[in-house]
């Protein structure tokens, strides 16, 4: 089964690369606010069903994917093809 | 010294660590017998009296710094050891690993410059109790190197109340020196048991006055001292 993790830094944490890639655009001439910088992780994971496959996945986002003192993540799962 | 007063102590080598040559030759001179340990081992040396995470780049810093590496099978044992009470030092990168292990509180983010820093930084010590600071004296400023681009401690305020009131927090940058943006100026946490600590400065950088500063020697020494002692009481 195909999930999609967005993982994102928790709102209210400075963001330095958010910070860094807004002040480019900036200089690139687009008037942006609020850029924030996180990480996309993609997978196949062996589930029985769709319920199944998110429990896997938060124990994989509590565990590695994210720190919860300073990152927020999204769950995305695919229906199987 | 004679050899068997010199106390085991393992610098764990990850794929990426820099440090690990720096960090033995420094507890070397300081008295210690120190030696590298590749992290695929599955066990620390029997005689094992501490253990040094030290600094560099593991596993590419993939992912965020140190997830990666606390699941090298060395760090079964790391646990194993820093739960019965075993002396367990991180220096940067090392420290990144304790704090993803779970061994310290907080985590390292970003520098809140978004520039690496590589430069000498005044440190306060806070805690002159510990097994990593017994030879600082109380209000002692350590002068010792920093090189990092994550080395921005953070802990949210109900963690760093927590850290604060259990007297966690054993090193600081001087006030106004803070390099990194790191949350109370932390420099450095040490576990509520007290046997395992990190920190972002390098003290194996500044342990000759070739250096510029020997002010390293007295965290490194205070390790090989209390690692000293307990290669005895166990001897």
């Amino acid at each position: 089964m195909k999930a999609t993790i967005l993982i994102r830094p928790k709102s209210g944490i400075l963001d330095p690369q958010g910070l860094a890639v807004e002040t480019g655009l900036g200089h690139l001439g687009f008037n942006v606010q609020n850029a924030h910088v996180g990480r996309l992780v993609e997978l196949d994971v062996s589930a029985n069903d769709e319920a199944d496959a998110r429990a896997q996945i938060e124990r994989m986002c509590e565990q590695l994917l994210a720190n919860p003192l300073i990152e927020s993540y999204e769950i995305v799962v695919e229906a199987a093809a | 010294m004679s050899d068997a007063l010199r106390p085991a102590i393992s610098v764990v080598v990850f794929p990426g660590s820099n440090d690990d040559r720096d960090t033995e030759l420094a507890l070397t001179h300081l008295g210690a017998d120190a030696s590298r340990l590749w992290h695929s081992e599955e066990r620390l040396p029997a005689n094992t009296a501490a253990v040094v995470l030290p600094g560099g780049f593991s596993y590419g810093d993939y992912l965020r710094c140190g997830a990666i590496a606390r699941f090298s099978p060395v760090m079964r044992d790391v646990v194993r050891f820093a739960n019965e009470g075993g002396l367990v030092l991180g220096i940067c990168n090392g420290f990144q690993i304790l704090t993803e292990a779970g061994l310290l509180p907080g985590v390292l983010r970003q520098n809140s410059t978004l520039e690496f820093q590589c430069q000498d930084v005044d440190l306060v010590v806070e805690r002159t109790d510990t097994a990593f600071t017994s030879r600082c004296s109380p209000g002692d400023r350590l002068s010792i190197p920093v090189k990092n681009g994550e080395g921005c401690w953070f802990a949210d305020p109900e963690l760093l109340a927590e850290a604060e009131a259990e007297g966690l927090i054993a090193l600081r940058y001087a006030p106004g020196t803070n390099p990194n943006g790191a949350i109370a100026d932390v420099a450095g946490v040490i576990s509520t048991s007290g046997n395992v600590f990190g920190l972002m400065p390098h003290p194996e950088h500044a342990v000759d006055p070739v250096l510029g500063s020997t002010d390293g020697a007295k965290i490194l020494g205070s390790l090989v001292d209390a690692a000293r002692s307990a290669a005895f009481a166990t001897a």
